[in-house]
Formats: structure tokens, C-alpha cells, sequence
């Protein structure tokens, strides 16, 4: 079984510029280094998720975007979105309500690692035992717990091999308790597997759990 | 290393190139049979078609036309029917909507509507007139008790002069419809808000909804209307069960000269279509007067501050009166069901004395034959229906670009213009281009109808999808085809064969293009019912109306439980 390569570069934007309608809602050079968070801050509507959407490759037409974004060299702005492997988390998990927990996890497991059938389930089944869920694949994902469906959509990004985790308000559905628990799995994660992240969060706590460097929008 | 501060182009390269063509595409299959079929009607109309021996251009045609005996009253016919019903048609459906709009009962009106939308015109139209007919269930219920006829009178009320009974016919079947499409429209209203401010403002339920919501619905399905109205003014399966006959409304009388063994008569066939655009479009200008001086009634009652709503009878009154009109067309399906396996059923006599599957077994083999036919003919456009239009979604959610009103005014074109001029038009291109009986130029001509109608039934689930899903599934590496047929697809399997099953209805309801284009040689269950219901046979008859009812009936049950059998298991779909 191989594993998928882990290029542990540094996520770098250089000038990154959103405008909708001739307005600039962003304008951003940063560096995040591997197991590093960048927080972008700022109120509800001031276009914080449009810079995900941008980094992601999911940018509706209407904004106009320009700049570089690289990682290891390469140009990340030039690849459609399904290569550029960038892990998403929103507020709410998004598990696919039509596939079962475990073809959750499957479905994102990259064919580079295994063609093989079993082998993927025994590996998505691994990553469920993992993270307390052993057991679960077969159940209906609306069945599970907040908490739960955050883990299982945690564990299917990180399975699918990403370079960089990008992270949409991602706790603010939970609760205080809970939020605590999924923070602390998240950051140790890309830290431990060295991802960069950038978090989009308007939470100063969540800011304050990933320790890094904190861009401020108005 | 790139310029720093290049623009970035394109974030769409996801979507395969050649896709983009598919609006296009699209768009071309509507405008092009409609445009070519008014252009090849237009030339015949004025005395030219060398095929023919029509070297024109000459008048002769169109003066042979309006000298017909009976055509002034078959003209006014068509133009009165096509008014009349559209205004009751929507009048009903407003009133049934004032009195339950924000009630539980709501819900209950939309379950009724889709099974009854999906009952083809010839079927409901029998239905119909077994219910009404002087030998038909009503009278036989109260004879010979309160009427004391043992033979059925000699009334004319199915066929009558004045075309009452097609006109009831047409407002219980496009009432369905006109709900539909207004309760698809209704969210967007905020009905509850609404009622709230015109509760506090001391406004009724029925009164609140007139006042508050009926103008910006209308507005909200006007085009809609205008299809209904369109329609009724040039339909002829309906006309040709339920209308007068001497002389008949306009569109009979031009497939009658369209079908005439005398091939001159066809120059007559062109020009009375070309007469035909003219009434329909007149009927919609009257109706647009009909409109200015509705929006001023509508003013000087609504600033006069009235109140009153007439309180729960009149509700009920209200609701009743909505809801007759599809419970006849319900009824009417029962009848045709319970004739198509009658024993004897002598006049009186409110139900038949035994039961039988005689006129099954004898109507067998050709039923089996015209079944097949007409779900081929109804299940290849479908699909490629189903391609196209999920191949438009798809490039205007990656592509951000919607049509706006212009796509909706071409995707209603099918259904603005006369069916029977540009059907008629095709008709004169298919001769010469030796493609007429064709079942392939059948199911391309049920292609320009479906199209419309299943767009609209998808395009709401389409553009409602979450695309955060997507984004996801991108996320994980999935590019536009996996992301197509592992996400989006397998989780609006629901909408996707609702929209199918409506294909499906339409096509399977569709006589004009079936007759004028397959050449009477494509014969399905919707031709075979229109013929056999001239005729005396009623058990035959009624076996051939619970077919053409029966399949879309089956395509919607599919539609509804194939995906709640799939997603048995899965909470998280949503089914509706």
C-alpha cells in the first residue's frame, strides 16, 4: 500500500486581489508554513469566504481575481479545482447524504493509493476506528451526531491527500464543548501531517486555538 | 513564476469545452422546428408549393378559406372556447388559492395537482364526457328516480354548440397546471408574512390574498397563462371529443382540410393556419385588454378599503368550487377505468351488471402494439430531453450565466405559438424531405414540447443544490464528471425522474404533432383514443383512454418510488 506523497510546502499568496463590481474586498500577501494557520478575520459579509472560494478554485464568475498563489513553485491558481488539493471544511460537515459513512471516507481515498475495492474500505474503515467511529460505515450519515459528522468530514479530507487545509467557520455550528475537541483534532492534525491551513473565522477563540499569524478584513 | 498581477482568466476550465455548445444547441432545437414550420406554413398559405403544383403567390387560398360555409362561427369558436376557459381556468385557481393559501390544505391541493397534471388531455376529455354525457354516470345516478327516464334524453351536451362542455374539459385540465406553476411561484410571495400585515390591517383570508398577493402572482405566472390561453385557442384533441361539430372549432377544421384525400384542399389547410396565428394572437391581445381592465377594477376595489371576506362558508364554497373541476376529471378517469371492463351497462343501470375483461382481451394485441409504440415515442425524447437539459444546468451553474428572461421567453415559444400552424408547417417540410411517418420526426417533434416543460420542473432543484457539495467533492480531487454522476446526480435522482416521468406525460398526452407528423402512419394510444371516440364503440374507447392514462400515471409512481427506495436508508436526501 502506498501512501500519498506529502509535498509539506509552504502555501504562499502574493498579491491577491477580489474584486466584485470594480469594489477590492480583498487584498492579501501572506506566507503560511507547513503546520502553520493563517486566521482571516472580519465581520459577516466582508468577503472572507470569497478568499477560500478563491484558493479552492470554486471563485464564482461574478469577482474578479488576481495574483499569484504557489505552493512548492507551483502555481496554484492555474490548476482547475479538483487538482489543486486543497482540503475544505465548512460549518457544516457535508457529508454526501446519498453514500454511507464508509463510502464517505472511500470516495475521497485517491486511486493513486488503492485501485483495490477491499482495500480502500478496509482503509476508510481504519480512518473511522481512528477517530472513536469504528463499526459506523454502514450507517446513514444524517444518523450521526454533530460532532460525529464533523470528524468523519475531517477524516475524508484528510484521506484524500490534501496539500493545504482550508477551514470555513468550521466549528461554529458546535458546541462550546465539542468545539474545543474538534479544534484541538484539527490543528493537531495539520500540524502533525505539517499542512498549512488558513482559517476563515470571525470566533476570536478559534483564532486564538490556532496560534498563528491573524490577518484582520474590514 | 507567473506575472504577479495577471488577472486569472478562467475558472471554469473544469467544465469539457464542447459542453458549453449545449445552450446553444438547445436553443436552436426550439426556435428551429418552430421557426421553419411557420415559414413552411406561411408559403402554402399564399398558393406556393411546387410539390403541390402551388406555383402562387395568390390570395385563392385564403379566400377559399374564409368562404368555407361555417367559418366565421368555427373562427369565433376557437377564440371564444380559448378566452372562456383560460379566464375560468385561472379565475378558479386563484379563488381555490385565496381560500387555503397558508393553510394546512395547501399541502393537500399540491399532492393533488401532479397526479392530475399528468392525465393527458384525450383521456381526461373522455373521462369527461362519459361523467356528463346524457347516457353517461351522472344522469345514469339519478335515473330513472328523479328524472324518470329509462333511456338516455336526447340532450346534446357533450358536443354542444356552444362548446360548453369542451370548455369544461379545457378549464379541468389546465387548472392543474395554472396551480403549479402558481404554487411554485407562491414561496417567493411570503405568504405567511403577508397574511400577518393584512390580519393586522383587518383583512380576511380570501380578501388578504386578493389584495396582497393574486397581483404579483399573476405577474409571477403570466407566461404560464399565455400558454394555457394559446392553447385552448388551437387545441384540437380536446375539441374534437368534447367540441361542436357543425361547424367545428378552427383547429379541427384544419386538420380535416390538412387530411383530405384532395391534396388542393392542403392550400387551405396553410391558409386556415395562418388564420389560426391571427385568432390566437387576438385572443391574447383581448386578453391583455382583459388584463388593463382587471388592474383597474383591482385598483378602485382594493382603495376602497373593503374588507369583508364572506367568512368559513364562503370558504368552503370557494373550496369546492376550486376543487370540482379535478374531481371531474378524476371521476371521469374511474368511469373510463370501470367501461373498459364492463359487462352489460343498459342505460339506468348506475354501475354495470358484471364485470369483464372482454374489451381487454379483444383490444388486446393492437393495445399492445399502440403501448409500445407510444412509450418509445415518449421515451427516446426523454432522454435526450433529460442530456440536454441537464447539460444547460450544468454550464450555468459553472458558468454563472442564466439566460434571464430572453431563455425563458424561448422556452416558452413551443407553447406560445399554435401548435397546429407550425406542426402543420413541419408537416408540409417532412413531406418534402420524405421524412413524414417517420417515428424518428415524431419523437423529434415531441422533443420541442417535452424540452419546456421538464427545464421548468428541473431547473429550481438544479439551481437549489447546494454547490458547497461540489466544492467538497472538488476538494477531494473529483473532477466534473465524477463530481456529475457520483454527487449531483445520484442526490437529485429525485427531481431527475420527476422531471423524466413529466416528459413522459407531456409526450404521451401530445396529438397533434403525433398525427400531423407521423402522417397517421405512427399511430400511439393518443391518436387511437381521438379516433375511436367519434365512434359508438365505448368499451374499446374506454380501454384506449386508460392506457394513454395509466402510463404517465405509472412514470410518475416510478418517480416517486424508485428514490424513496433508494434513499430507504438515507435521511439526509430529500426526496421532494
Amino acid at each position: 500500500m502506498k501512501s500519498m506523497p506529502t509535498d509539506n510546502a509552504a502555501l504562499t499568496l502574493i498579491d491577491v486581489m477580489i474584486r466584485l463590481d470594480g469594489r477590492t474586498l480583498i487584498d492579501i500577501s501572506a506566507t503560511v508554513e507547513p503546520g502553520e494557520v493563517l486566521t482571516v478575520m472580519g465581520p459577516s459579509g466582508a468577503g472572507k469566504s470569497t478568499l477560500l472560494h478563491a484558493l479552492a478554485g470554486s471563485l464564482a464568475p461574478a469577482f474578479d481575481l488576481s495574483g499569484t498563489v504557489t505552493m512548492g513553485g507551483e502555481d496554484i491558481l492555474s490548476l482547475p479545482a479538483e487538482t489543486r488539493r486543497m482540503g475544505l471544511l465548512f460549518q457544516d460537515p457535508l457529508l454526501f447524504p446519498h453514500l454511507s459513512v464508509c463510502g464517505n471516507v472511500m470516495i475521497a481515498i485517491p486511486r493513486a493509493v488503492s485501485k483495490n475495492r477491499h482495500e480502500r474500505q478496509d482503509l476508510a474503515e481504519d480512518a473511522l476506528t481512528a477517530i472513536g467511529l469504528g463499526g459506523y460505515g454502514p450507517r446513514d450519515p444524517a444518523t450521526l451526531s454533530g460532532g460525529q459528522a464533523a470528524r468523519v468530514a475531517l477524516q475524508r479530507t484528510l484521506l484524500s491527500g490534501p496539500r493545504a487545509l482550508l477551514l470555513d467557520e468550521p466549528f461554529s455550528k458546535l458546541d462550546a464543548a465539542l468545539r474545543q475537541d474538534m479544534r484541538r483534532l484539527v490543528f493537531d492534525h495539520a500540524k502533525a501531517r505539517k499542512l498549512p491551513v488558513v482559517l476563515v473565522t470571525h470566533d476570536p477563540a478559534d483564532a486564538e486555538a490556532a496560534g498563528g499569524e491573524i490577518f484582520q478584513l474590514d | 513564476m507567473p506575472d504577479p498581477h495577471r488577472t486569472v482568466p478562467d475558472r471554469v476550465r473544469t467544465l469539457p469545452g464542447w459542453l458549453r455548445l449545449a445552450p446553444a444547441f438547445t436553443i436552436a432545437l426550439l426556435i428551429v422546428p418552430v421557426a421553419a414550420g411557420l415559414v413552411a406554413a406561411l408559403l402554402p398559405a399564399f398558393g406556393y408549393f411546387p410539390p403541390l403544383g402551388g406555383m402562387g403567390p395568390s390570395l385563392d387560398p385564403l379566400r377559399d378559406v374564409l368562404s368555407a360555409p361555417g367559418i366565421g362561427r368555427s373562427i369565433f369558436l376557437a377564440a371564444m372556447v380559448g378566452l372562456v376557459s383560460s379566464a375560468i381556468a385561472l379565475g378558479l385557481t386563484f379563488i381555490l388559492l385565496a381560500c387555503v393559501w397558508d393553510t394546512p390544505c395547501l399541502s393537500a391541493v399540491r399532492r393533488l395537482v401532479a397526479p392530475l397534471l399528468s392525465v393527458p388531455h384525450a383521456a381526461a376529455a373522455v373521462g369527461l364526457a362519459f361523467l356528463i354525457a346524457p347516457s353517461g354516470f351522472l344522469f345514469r345516478l339519478i335515473s330513472p328516480g328523479l328524472t324518470g327516464w329509462d333511456r338516455p334524453p336526447d340532450l346534446l351536451i357533450v358536443n354542444d354548440e356552444w362548446g360548453l362542455a369542451m370548455i369544461a374539459g379545457l378549464v379541468a385540465k389546465e387548472m392543474p397546471f395554472l396551480l403549479l406553476m402558481a404554487l411554485a411561484a407562491l414561496p417567493a410571495l411570503d405568504g405567511s408574512r403577508r397574511r400577518m400585515v393584512m390580519a393586522s390591517l383587518g383583512y380576511g383570508r380570501g380578501t388578504g390574498f386578493f389584495v396582497a398577493v393574486a397581483p404579483q402572482l399573476y405577474r409571477l405566472i403570466r407566461l404560464p397563462v399565455f400558454a394555457v390561453i394559446a392553447y385552448a385557442s388551437s387545441v384540437a384533441d380536446v375539441a374534437i371529443v368534447l367540441g361542436p361539430t357543425t361547424p367545428a372549432p378552427l383547429p379541427v377544421r384544419i386538420l380535416e382540410w390538412s387530411s383530405d384525400p384532395d391534396l388542393s384542399t392542403r392550400f387551405m389547410a396553410a391558409a386556415a393556419a395562418l388564420v389560426q396565428i391571427v385568432v390566437t394572437l387576438s385572443v391574447l391581445g383581448l386578453w391583455m385588454l382583459g388584463e388593463r381592465v382587471a388592474g383597474w377594477l383591482w385598483l378602485k376595489v382594493t382603495t376602497s378599503g373593503l374588507r369583508s371576506g364572506g367568512g368559513p362558508p364562503m370558504r368552503a364554497a370557494g373550496i369546492v368550487l376550486g376543487l370540482a373541476p379535478m374531481l371531474a376529471i378524476a371521476l371521469g378517469i374511474l368511469l373510463l377505468i370501470l367501461w373498459s371492463v364492463a359487462g352489460p351497462w343498459r342505460f339506468p343501470d348506475s354501475f354495470p351488471a358484471s364485470l369483464s375483461l372482454r374489451s381487454w382481451m379483444q383490444m388486446g394485441s393492437d393495445a399492445m402494439e399502440l403501448t409500445i409504440t407510444s412509450l418509445i415515442v415518449a421515451i427516446v425524447p426523454t432522454l435526450v430531453a433529460g442530456v440536454l437539459i441537464i447539460a444547460c444546468l450544468e454550464v450555468e451553474q459553472r458558468t454563472g450565466r442564466t439566460g434571464g428572461s430572453r431563455s425563458l421567453l424561448v422556452l416558452y415559444l413551443p407553447l406560445l405559438v399554435p401548435q397546429v400552424t407550425f406542426l402543420f408547417g413541419l408537416q408540409f417540410l417532412s413531406i418534402v424531405g420524405r421524412t413524414d411517418g417517420m417515428i424518428m420526426s415524431v419523437m423529434m417533434a415531441h422533443l420541442v414540447f417535452i424540452l419546456p416543460y421538464m427545464f421548468l420542473s428541473l431547473a429550481d432543484p438544479y439551481r437549489r443544490f447546494d454547490k458547497r457539495m461540489l466544492q467538497v467533492a472538488a476538494g477531494l480531487g473529483m473532477g466534473f464528471w465524477r463530481q456529475l454522476f457520483q454527487i449531483r446526480l445520484p442526490m437529485m435522482v429525485g427531481p431527475i425522474l420527476t422531471a423524466l416521468a413529466i416528459g413522459i406525460a407531456v409526450s404521451i398526452g401530445q396529438y397533434l404533432p403525433t398525427l400531423l407528423i407521423g402522417a397517421g402512419r405512427v399511430p400511439t394510444l393518443t391518436t387511437e383514443a381521438v379516433a375511436l371516440s367519434a365512434g359508438g364503440d365505448r368499451r374499446a374507447l374506454a380501454v384506449a383512454a386508460t392506457l394513454q392514462a395509466l402510463l404517465p400515471f405509472v412514470a410518475f409512481w416510478i418517480a416517486l418510488a424508485v428514490p424513496s427506495f433508494l434513499a430507504r436508508h438515507r435521511r439526509g436526501m430529500q426526496i421532494r
